[in-house]
């Protein structure tokens, strides 16, 4: 591997996909609850938007990992950087 | 008997459940381009054979036990396991607890200095540092075989559910997923494939968790889960009616007392010994997740971290088949009954075993979360499918194509040689996907893969670690004769010497036109067929036009099988009365033919027949004729490890060992440990196989 090469550690691959889809997630709940679906096209136990606090959740845990392991000098792919290790 | 129309639909194809909005189709999407982005990025990193097959042996303790789990935790896991939860009940969570947990961390604590130390590649690698040649190719070529073939089974598994959930062609789907896994580990090797495994960790989780939580809460909780499956499991499982479903050891104490028809000996030394060991300790799928780590510390602690991980996946896998048995219900509120892939009524009139899954995911999902769980599924599929080919790449490469077809060569041209045959290896994996339709589902069948091969693979291998008398002609020899006894157990439990004949069935003709017949409590009393063709398989009626007086094929037939239920499959029929268009499948209802109704008879009998077991056979391997083909497979695995123990040890006494210059840093007492330096006590090995030794016996009495 290259050693000196600023390098993405895969963490922030995972932040970065799991901060986008916990925003479309929670996007689509918002939006089922301001035009909610048919009766009959419903899941179970709509009444609980699981998609709001499912996609806050994904969102959150997201952003942590988006900004704590962001590509930095010195990082390397498995964020086992000059400054921290994991 | 109250016949029990086991599922009756109207309308709609069994090809496609669910409808993806707009932002499903994004969610998947986005996967696909992520996790080809990372295979493109990672190649830049990947210019040698140590970067390509080993990934640079730079993985650090938390990237290694994420991705030891997450190759193991692919469609095998989420749907496989839960089908088992479905058709065993808890007994499913023992592969995570007894089947897992010991035998991992016996890798950690006890094999993986040796792995480690010897600086193999592969598991083929040490075979041949320790018993020679001739036992590396035998390994290099049947690991070689099975990879393809498990890698075969999660690629017919994704197609399936993609054809299930989104009626997507099982083609398309088979070669769009296993391409995408072929560039990314063709491009970054081991680096990609376990990046992608992190990354598909995650998504896992992420899209499956919802599941148990929300199934838990539609049945009232554990309590209300379970009542719900007491009430409905005589229904659904009407052959083990008297089995409890709800304990891991409680029901062990017989073979009737439980649904798989095993005991608890077949359980702690089938699956607990033989089975998992093998697995754990010695498919190299697994161990080449570890054995990258950057030192040897890491490589035990990712293991042990793994063995963590896995203890937790059946809250995504058990429960959600367990919720299957609970929540899962006919419109009319009657539970729904799965059947295994092998009845013939499966993908007509019936979901299958396997369908568990996805049918609640259908139940609980809308937008964006069903896209995200159909994401978890895909990435599940996908991460078992890259663990397969990079160990293939692997082993093909360092014990096949080197020793044995091209032995001088330079680091380029293997490098290209691995990235060349993960291309090969996926096309011919993709082959193999539809054996499967001969094994009750797909769990079994990775099953019957790992005795056959996996199993007298471990036999050797721990006696060559453990006991330095062990000889080179013996590692071959006992590899060889555990793997002719797997086989030869396989074929026997399938041989029916006096003929086996498949359950009696009638299957009715597009378009034919019925009357169904029923009491005032609406349970069916008589199909009666008006006009159309029937297709009977040992029905004991001639062919051709009914002709005078209508014919009549009883509830129950009697032949040399004993007496069994007349399965009625209707795929696509016309009900007389209303001229509406059907489809049922029904068994133990009598059936009358009238006249003008055309007849096709044939009589179906085998001698040999993967889809059945015979219960003579299987009591002389699984102690039970009550054994289901789990039960037989994990007593199969048991009887392979004893040969392949047997064997070594006999063929040793007679044979010359290697001498003990030879065996240092590959045998017990003979490899003296490398002093890596002090640690902090939270780093020790040691101090956390004892953490997870003792939550496992914390969950397994919690559990009893």
């Amino acid at each position: 591997m290259r050693a000196h090469e600023r390098q993405i550690p895969i963490w922030f691959f995972i932040g970065v996909v799991l901060a986008i889809y916990g925003v479309l997630i929670l996007l689509s709940g918002v939006y089922e609850v301001l035009r909610p679906p048919p009766e009959e096209h419903r899941v179970a136990l709509w009444h609980l938007h699981a998609p709001i606090w499912w996609g806050a959740f994904l969102l959150a845990v997201g952003l942590f990992y988006a900004i704590r392991f962001r590509p930095r000098e010195g990082e390397t792919l498995t964020g086992h950087g000059s400054s921290r290790s994991r | 008997m109250i016949p029990i129309p086991l599922l009756a639909v109207a309308g709609g194809s069994p090809s496609s459940l669910l409808r993806l909005t707009f932002v499903d189709l994004v969610i998947i999407v986005l996967y696909f381009a992520v996790v080809l982005g990372i295979g493109f990025y990672l190649k830049r990193f990947t210019s040698t054979g140590e970067d390509f097959f080993l990934a640079g042996r730079k993985m650090t303790a938390w990237i290694a036990g994420l991705s030891f789990i997450s190759a193991n935790l692919s469609s095998l896991e989420t749907m496989g396991w839960s089908a088992m939860a479905y058709q065993y009940g808890m007994l499913g969570a023992h592969a995570y607890f007894i089947g897992a947990i010991p035998a991992i961390l016996f890798l950690a604590m006890v094999m993986m200095p040796f792995y480690y130390i010897c600086k193999t590649h592969s598991v083929p690698g040490y075979l041949k540092l320790r018993y020679g040649e001739p036992a590396r190719a035998l390994a290099g070529i049947t690991f070689s075989f099975l990879t393809i073939m498990v890698s075969g089974a999660r690629m017919f598994a994704m197609a399936k559910i993609l054809n299930l959930l989104l009626g997507w062609d099982m083609d398309v789907s088979i070669w769009v997923s296993s391409m995408t896994v072929a560039i990314y580990v063709a491009l970054g090797g081991l680096l990609s494939a376990v990046f992608n495994e992190v990354l598909q960790y995650f998504l896992i989780w992420a899209g499956s968790l919802l599941i148990p939580i929300l199934g838990l809460i539609h049945a009232g909780g554990w309590r209300g889960m379970m009542e719900r499956i007491q009430q409905h499991a005589p229904i659904i499982h009407p052959t083990v009616e008297s089995a409890d479903f709800t304990s891991l050891w409680r029901n062990l104490g017989s073979f009737e007392s439980n649904p798989m028809g095993i005991d608890w000996f077949g359980m702690v030394f089938g699956l607990g010994l033989a089975v998992s060991f093998g697995y754990w300790c010695t498919d190299f799928l697994q161990v080449q997740r570890v054995i990258v780590a950057k030192d040897l510390r890491s490589a035990q602690n990712g293991t042990i971290i793994g063995a963590f991980l896995k203890m937790l996946v059946p809250i995504i896998v058990t429960i959600p088949g367990l919720l299957g048995l609970a929540v899962l219900l006919n419109p009319d509120g009657s539970p729904m009954v799965l059947v295994p892939e092998s009845d013939p009524r499966a993908g007509i009139t019936h979901r299958t075993y396997n369908d568990v899954l996805p049918l609640l995911m259908g139940q609980y999902l809308g937008p964006g979360l069903l896209g995200l769980g159909v994401t978890a599924m895909i990435a599940g599929f996908m991460s078992g499918m890259a663990g397969n080919l990079s160990a293939f790449a692997t082993v093909w490469t360092y014990d096949v194509y080197k020793p044995l077809i091209r032995r001088h060569a330079d680091d380029a041209h293997y490098l290209a040689m691995g990235r060349w045959s993960s291309i090969g290896g996926i096309l011919l994996s993709i082959g193999t996907a539809y054996l499967l339709f001969y094994f009750s589902n797909i769990l079994e069948y990775l099953q019957v893969l790992v005795f056959f091969f996996i199993v007298p693979l471990f036999a050797v291998i721990l006696l060559g670690m453990l006991w330095k008398r062990a000889t080179p002609a013996a590692g071959f020899w006992g590899f060889f004769a555990a793997i002719l006894a797997s086989i030869g157990m396989w074929a026997y439990v399938h041989t029916f010497p006096e003929g086996w004949r498949p359950q009696p069935k009638a299957t009715l003709s597009e378009g034919a036109v019925v009357r169904v017949e029923q009491d005032v409590a609406g349970r069916w009393q008589r199909v009666v067929v008006e006009q159309g063709q029937v297709d009977l398989v040992n029905v004991p009626v001639a062919s051709g036009p009914v002709e005078g007086a209508p014919a009549e094929l009883p509830a129950r037939i009697h032949d040399r099988q004993g007496e069994r239920p007349l399965q009625l499959l209707a795929p696509q029929v016309v009900l007389a009365e209303t001229r509406q268009t059907s489809k049922f499948g029904i068994e133990g209802v009598p059936v009358v033919l009238q006249p003008g109704v055309t007849v096709r008879a044939q009589t179906v009998e085998q001698k040999f027949a993967p889809a059945a077991f015979n219960p003579e056979h299987a009591r002389v391997i699984a102690r039970s004729e009550k054994a289901k083909p789990m039960a037989i497979n994990m007593y199969s695995a048991w009887w392979s490890f004893v040969v392949g123990i047997g064997v070594t040890v006999v063929v040793s006494l007679f044979t010359r060992p290697k001498p003990e210059s030879e065996l240092r840093n590959l045998v017990m007492g003979l490899t003296t440990l490398p002093d890596e330096g002090p640690c902090p006590w939270y780093e020790k090995p040691a101090l956390w196989a004892t953490v997870v030794a003792v939550i496992l016996v914390a969950v397994n009495i919690i559990f009893w």
